[in-house]
């Protein structure tokens, strides 16, 4: 069973975030990480390819290649190879362009299974899995609680409002899957070592035969203005001596409450 | 802007809130509102959809077990090509919404923009970032309608008092494989009290409860205050408690009379799900968290002694 993780290396969310004044893009010229959220479909697929007995898990990116740990942290939990899809051309990109690059590179591999995180943690569109699956012509299952391959059908309990539904979709599929649907397994020291050799194929927009669909000319959106949210005055503050049930009480008596 | 079309959700024989809330407001944008839902109820639901301001519903009929996505999506994309592209297209932020959306844009080859809290009739959406200290304003450049997924709460329902909608129906062309995804059981977790996005009270637990059982404490104080027991990501991520009941960017968007944030220090992942709270009271540890800087009543101290002396003291009443 061969199954493609899309990824995305992110800025580091401990850093304080900003976007840039001209552009509006976000800052990503610090450290990029692999997005915590990608680490759970990346441990999901080494599993499923574990249990399936043959296969390889292939990592599909886009963003800057400058700096590429974030996709060899991946390898070193045990990813095969990577495809890295960058070039300057695709800054500004939005997410309907983004599912084009990566339906593009995904197809390369033609894998059984597509695995993604629910949504980016630092664009948070969660549009992109989906656009991807309808750009392949596949169906897509979004936030998976639980991920089981049967023969050539794969069951998913996905969230609901109220619970979770059970569905069954046929392979080849999307499925997007929630933070918590496994324990992703930490890199080995050997896993380090052995990702430093791994194949990683780096492709341009060009490519790909997308460069007019991609890059901020080719988004369907721009942004107009960033300006500051109506911002919420900290109200008091006090240590707790004994004393902090009771003031909550009398506060909660005071907005009536109580 | 002359044609409005929302899509409009149905739960249990009825439109959900959210869907409630964007047709309240699309009204405002000065066109005609148009609803469109699946589900093959469309009859039971035009009263309500035309209560809210739309004059047609377009039904996309029963999906026999499918996942709404791909062929609400489908249904949608045959409507704009038998009856022209609408100005704009209004979603609520839900599970099926962001699947539907995400379909739709790739069939229409058009711009989709979610987590929208606010949008004027002059096409300008509003997205709060970094955990709403920012508001992003965005617009549409391409030429095909544009797919806005709206947040819950953005805007309060409001009735219009308006005439049953005229219901119509509508189908998807040949969806191929896309079409595949089957529900085959459903499981709905059992809720004692009121649900997390209707409650006045909310008391919601994070990190700072140190471990999985600790949480009953937050559950109680819910409970004696006739409220909703919340929880930050990191204590769902965690296994603790289900993602039904996560607050914040990737859970539910509450704006609750009272927001009592127990061992929860304020990521900007979670406070973009709570700062609309009327009030809000934090207990924690840190005095340097930041969500003391949204508070309006905090208690610096350990939620292990403060939360279990706030339960006694609301039993004793």
């Amino acid at each position: 069973m061969n199954i493609v993780v899309c990824v995305k290396q992110i800025p580091d969310p401990a850093a304080p975030a900003s976007l840039d004044p001209n552009t509006h893009n976000l800052d990503r010229t610090g450290k990029l990480i692999l997005d915590e959220a990608d680490t759970y479909g990346v441990e999901m697929a080494l599993q499923l390819v574990d249990k399936a007995g043959a296969g390889e898990v292939t990592v599909v990116s886009m963003g800057s290649a400058a700096d590429l740990s974030g996709v060899r942290n991946a390898l070193a939990m045990g990813a095969a190879k990577a495809i890295v899809v960058s070039d300057d051309a695709l800054r500004g990109t939005d997410a309907l362009g983004t599912a084009k690059v990566l339906a593009a590179a995904i197809k390369r591999v033609n894998p059984d299974l597509v695995l993604c995180a629910t949504e980016s943690s630092d664009g948070y569109t969660g549009t992109v899995p989906v656009q991807v699956a309808e750009l392949l012509g596949l169906p897509s299952v979004t936030f998976a609680k639980s991920v089981t391959v049967d023969g050539s059908n794969v069951k998913i309990d996905r969230q609901t409002d109220g619970g979770y539904d059970e569905v069954t979709t046929p392979l080849p599929a999307v499925v997007t899957v929630t933070a918590g649907v496994v324990e992703p397994r930490y890199a080995s020291f050997k896993g380090i070592m052995a990702a430093k050799s791994k194949p990683v194929e780096q492709l341009t927009a060009a490519d790909l035969g997308l460069a007019a669909e991609t890059g901020a000319a080719g988004a369907g959106q721009e942004i107009t203005a960033v300006v500051a949210a109506e911002s919420r005055a900290a109200g008091e503050k006090y240590t707790d001596e004994g004393d902090g049930a009771d003031r909550i009480v009398a506060f909660l008596e005071s907005i009536k409450v109580l | 802007m002359s044609n409005i079309w929302v899509v409009v959700e149905p739960a249990n024989g009825a439109l959900t809130t959210t869907s409630l809330e964007i047709l309240t407001h699309a009204r405002t944008l000065g066109g005609t509102v148009s609803a469109i839902t699946w589900g093959g109820q469309g009859a039971a639901l035009a009263a309500q959809a035309g209560e809210y301001g739309a004059t047609t519903l377009h039904d996309a009929g029963d999906l026999a077990g499918a996942l709404p996505g791909a062929p609400v999506a489908g249904a949608i994309a045959a409507l704009v090509a038998s009856a022209g592209a609408p100005d704009v297209i209004l979603i609520p932020t839900s599970y099926d919404g962001r699947d539907i959306a995400g379909r739709l844009s790739a069939k229409l080859n058009t711009g989709v923009l979610t987590n929208v809290t606010g949008y004027s009739a002059d096409g300008t959406t509003e997205h709060p970032v970094f955990g709403g200290t920012q508001i992003v304003n965005a617009r549409f450049t391409s030429g095909g309608p544009g797919i806005v997924v709206i947040r819950a709460k953005s805007f309060a329902a409001e009735s219009a008092s308006g005439a049953a909608a005229t219901v119509n129906s509508i189908a998807a062309g040949d969806l191929g494989a896309t079409n595949s995804a089957k529900i085959v059981a459903s499981h709905v977790e059992e809720r004692v009290g009121p649900k997390l996005e209707e409650a006045a009270v909310i008391v919601s637990g994070g990190r700072g409860l140190g471990e999985a059982s600790a949480f009953a404490l937050v559950e109680d104080a819910a409970k004696l205050l006739n409220g909703a027991s919340g929880a930050s990501r990191a204590i769902v991520d965690a296994g603790w408690v289900p993602y039904s009941k996560q607050v914040g960017q990737t859970g539910k968007t509450v704006k609750p009379t009272v927001y009592i944030a127990c061992g929860i220090s304020g990521a900007t992942q979670h406070m973009v799900g709570m700062k609309g709270s009327k009030n809000i009271v934090a207990i924690n540890k840190d005095a340097d968290a930041p969500i003391f800087q949204v508070a309006d009543f905090g208690i610096v101290g350990d939620v292990h002694k403060v939360l279990p002396a706030l339960i006694e003291k609301l039993k004793s009443r």
